[in-house]
């Protein structure tokens, strides 16, 4: 580049030009380099799904017996089998593992009976001894699962859990021959067939387990009991679910391959939906909250009752709201109408009551509703005549991830202006990170909490024994012993009516009597999927939608599939036939 | 020497920002099994804080850390309880490399034409158009950006993928969203440099020796003048090379960035100490590569 001579004025120009086919070819060559960088790393080679769905944001665990989130479940649900699972149109308990099974007339004992064709992936036969390992693992608090409680209904589980029994023959599990299993319970209750399809009761394989501990999804091939077999899981990426030829059921997997997309922005899911990407997406946290009014008048866009309910909780150990007076008059003063009108603006009904209407063998009472006049004159007689002297409190809210992210500040707001024309109080709105919300929750360091409570299974039971005195998720303070004694005397009831009329009972002095809580609107399920392209997918009130049964409408796998299985027909009967209906 | 010494320092440094780390997330309140359902059992609770040692006091949690840390064990997420910390980044750090790298090629393949171009070009039509680009880039943050394109080239004209990371289509767009910001930030940078080199006296004795136009400015001042973006490439691509939150959650890129977000909103203790140790050293040693990029670059700077 060393030039002999100087360059005169005009040839500077001159090479302008050439300055700038430099600059171009650096450039360029970056392009290049980038290109040649990527088609090396990250082609992948891997045959396309059948089905994509959007679930909600990465799994914890895919492990059925540790995992809490509802994202978790549904997928661990297509990888293990229960003795039972849910049938996918209505959500009733019909025969899995089981095939069928006996309930003895005092409804406390139930013999199994276990299919002889089930198998694990890996070709060995599921048997009744499997059962009850998976089942003690659940309940040995070393696996650390939250939901171990979900087995204290056998009797003797509870202490063994404890450690006050560590004689696993005292617990009501036993296997009377390689494929019969007996279970006796503590409580004649109506939903252990329910409980019996959760992931917590699924059927996991013992030696993998044992062998690789915590690491045992990572094992290869990992043997499943479900339909499906875990073909990828790739971290923030996806989870490839494969349909597992060895699945007792296997003929009627709708499905060759599913790919489950962990997508954590609302934004991102309804763009990977609407260009295609994605099939369907199920998560009420992906919904975009500023699109709901939009979305629910599209016809691929699903709302349906579901048992979850929003609500408050009041620290009833702090005054002023150790007074029910001042609880109810709060509850009196909360327009449940308005918040979800200008707030959550989709397909949720206002509540009243704490249970959802939509729950199985239960009728749920009347509670409190919208009345400011009576809620005044209640914080009159409490000693706040129109608020005054009523003393400084916090409403506390968490800044949750997901679509809903804003809606509990925008509710704090609205029920700040709410009770400040109905009560002339001023409460002030206090948002906390997540995690500090829930400690602060479980140590009773609030005034009022915003909640949410999904049920567990379908029955009333799951929202009613959460404010039981003994009840880890009661959080309020809250202790009633004739509430304990009706709670704890329904779940002995063999007769139906006679256990919905004590259930009412307790729920009326939890919303009209007490009220620790408010609830302030039950929640509807959402889900988006093109209904002339995918099929296989009902709505129920407990939103479950089993992958086995979800196809893409005119796929080769689908038709074939579809001949030999008369959509849900056949399961429903044969849920009539092993499901003893109770009253 | 010089470098050999820098690099021993680092242990002493990576066990401060550790036990800092440490220590700050343990601090804070709330723990990782706080949720709005409580274990079924305090035998549950128990059981779990023994697993993951939290029931120890502070220091001998460190020293266990410490311990699994010299073999190369970032120890379990307490989040993602089927996980290490080492299977995250294991699987996560390649895709933040990779679209940190292509971004920071962005960043550099258009930052530094149009820094040196607006310095040459002083005061004409280009010099205006390429700072306004500059300035307009570093104004408007990745979620603006990251959406806008989306919209236009993936929803509008449907030429390339929405998100994913599946294939070299699928980079398009978020590295040009990740890139724009840096490349603003590079040519503004570029600029100045070459606008101060430029008036150097040694640039007024090259131009006097009669060397050609061209050679004056790529050969002399182009070399001191990119000396500010080299130096600003070290931390630079720290960030970028340990993934971003903003561009890898839009595109649900399977990156590292959400983790080190979530990672402390969730509480996962081992997750966050892990990717501060892993962001840390990267910091460390490549402002290491920088300084010693500058020995290469600058006649003047020599370490002893």
């Amino acid at each position: 580049m060393k030039r002999a001579t100087p360059v005169p004025t005009e040839r500077r120009k001159a090479n302008g030009g050439r300055q700038w086919a430099r600059v171009g070819s650096f450039t360029f060559s970056f392009f290049i380099l980038h290109f040649a960088f990527v088609f090396s790393g990250c082609a992948r080679r891997e045959p396309s799904a059948d089905v994509v769905i959007i679930n909600g944001t990465e799994p914890e665990s895919l492990d059925p017996h540790i995992i809490t989130g509802v994202a978790e479940m549904r997928i661990t649900k297509a990888l293990f089998d229960g003795l039972t699972k849910l049938d996918p149109t209505n959500a009733a308990s019909v025969p899995a593992l089981a095939e069928r099974w006996d309930i003895s007339p005092d409804e406390h004992i139930y013999t199994f009976h276990l299919r002889t064709n089930a198998l694990w992936s890996t070709g060995e036969p599921i048997t009744a001894a499997d059962v009850i390992w998976s089942w003690f693992r659940t309940l040995d608090p070393r696996t650390a699962g939250d939901y171990a409680d979900k087995l204290f209904w056998v009797k003797g589980a509870q202490a063994w859990h404890e450690g006050k029994n560590s004689d696993k023959s005292r617990v009501g599990i036993t296997a009377l021959d390689r494929h019969t299993l007996r279970v006796e319970l503590k409580s004649p209750i109506p939903f252990f067939l329910d409980l019996c399809s959760l992931p917590f009761l699924a059927v996991v394989p013992r030696q993998t387990i044992e062998r690789y501990g915590d690491r045992w999804l990572h094992a290869r091939p990992l043997p499943v009991s479900g339909a499906f077999q875990l073909g990828a899981w790739r971290i923030n990426d996806k989870v490839r679910l494969v349909r597992n030829p060895r699945y007792w059921d296997a003929a009627n997997t709708a499905s060759a391959i599913i790919d489950v997309l962990p997508v954590g922005s609302p934004n991102t899911a309804l763009n990977l939906y609407e260009t295609g990407v994605a099939d369907i997406v199920w998560d009420k946290d992906l919904v975009p909250a500023e699109l709901m009014d939009v979305l629910v008048t599209r016809p691929d866009f699903h709302t349906f009752d579901y048992l979850g309910t929003y609500f408050y909780r009041f620290n009833v150990t702090r005054p002023p709201f150790n007074d029910a007076r001042v609880r109810r008059a709060f509850a009196l003063a909360t327009d449940k109408r308005r918040l979800i009108k200008k707030i959550t603006k989709g397909a949720e009904k206002p509540a009243s009551h704490f249970v959802p209407g939509g729950v199985a063998n239960y009728e749920p009472p009347e509670g409190l509703s919208y009345d400011p006049e009576a809620a005044r004159k209640l914080l009159a007689e409490a000693g706040y005549s129109g608020g005054k002297g009523f003393p400084r409190f916090a409403y506390m809210f968490s800044s949750a991830g997901g679509g809903g992210a804003k809606m509990p500040g925008q509710i704090g707001i609205e029920l700040q202006e709410m009770w400040r024309e109905a009560l002339g109080v001023e409460v002030e709105l206090r948002q906390i990170e997540r995690k500090v919300f829930f400690n602060a929750q479980s140590r009773l360091d609030y005034d009022i909490s915003a909640s949410s409570w999904i049920g567990d299974y379908n029955d009333a039971n799951t929202f009613l024994d959460l404010f039981t005195s003994t009840s880890g998720n009661n959080r309020t303070g809250w202790k009633n012993p004739r509430y304990d004694a009706l709670i704890h005397e329904a779940n002995q009831q063999t007769n139906g009516k006679r256990r919905v009329e004590i259930f009412r009972q307790a729920e009326l002095i939890l919303i009209a009597e007490e009220a620790p809580v408010v609830p302030i609107y039950f929640y509807a399920g959402f889900n988006y999927f093109d209904p002339k392209k995918i099929g296989g997918i009902w709505q129920n009130v407990l939103d479950e939608h089993p992958m086995q049964y979800i196809y893409k409408v005119g796929s080769s796998r689908h038709e074939e599939a579809r001949s030999e299985f008369g959509s849900s027909q056949r399961l429903s009967r044969a849920a009539g036939s092993a499901t003893k209906i109770h009253n | 020497m010089y470098f050999l010494r820098r690099l021993v320092m680092l242990v002493p440094l990576l066990l401060v920002i550790s036990f800092l780390a440490f220590v700050l997330v343990r601090v804070a309140p709330g723990g990782p099994f706080d949720r709005e359902r409580q274990p079924a059992s305090p035998e549950i609770k128990r059981q779990i804080e023994a697993r993951y040692h939290l029931n120890e006091p502070i220091w001998k949690q460190y020293l266990r850390y410490l311990g699994d840390l010299a073999h190369g064990d970032f120890g379990p997420s307490l989040k993602y309880r089927s996980q290490n910390v080492n299977d995250i980044i294991a699987q996560a750090l390649p895709v933040s490399v990779l679209l940190g790298m292509m971004a920071f090629g962005f960043a550099m393949g258009v930052g530094i034409p149009i820094g040196y171009l607006t310095a040459v070009r002083r005061g004409r039509w280009e010099d205006h158009a390429g700072s306004f680009f500059a300035i307009l880039m570093v104004c408007i943050p990745g979620f603006v950006v990251a959406p806008v394109l989306i919209i236009l080239f993936a929803i509008q004209w449907r030429l390339l993928p929405v998100a994913l990371w599946a294939s070299p289509w699928h980079t398009i767009l978020p590295v040009t969203a990740l890139g724009l910001y840096f490349s603003g930030r590079i040519a503004r940078l570029m600029r100045e440099g070459m606008l101060n080199t430029m008036q150097a006296e040694y640039i007024t004795t090259a131009r006097a020796k009669g060397l050609g136009e061209n050679a004056v400015l790529l050969k002399h001042a182009f070399r001191l003048a990119v000396l500010p973006v080299v130096s600003y490439s070290g931390p630079l691509l720290a960030d970028l090379l340990t993934g971003s939150f903003v561009i890898e959650t839009i595109f649900q890129i399977p990156g590292l960035g959400p983790f080190i977000v979530n990672g402390s909103l969730n509480r996962d203790y081992t997750m966050v100490v892990g990717l501060v140790v892993l962001y840390a050293a990267l910091l460390v040693v490549l402002n290491l590569i920088v300084d010693f990029a500058y020995t290469l670059l600058d006649p003047r700077v020599k370490y002893e």
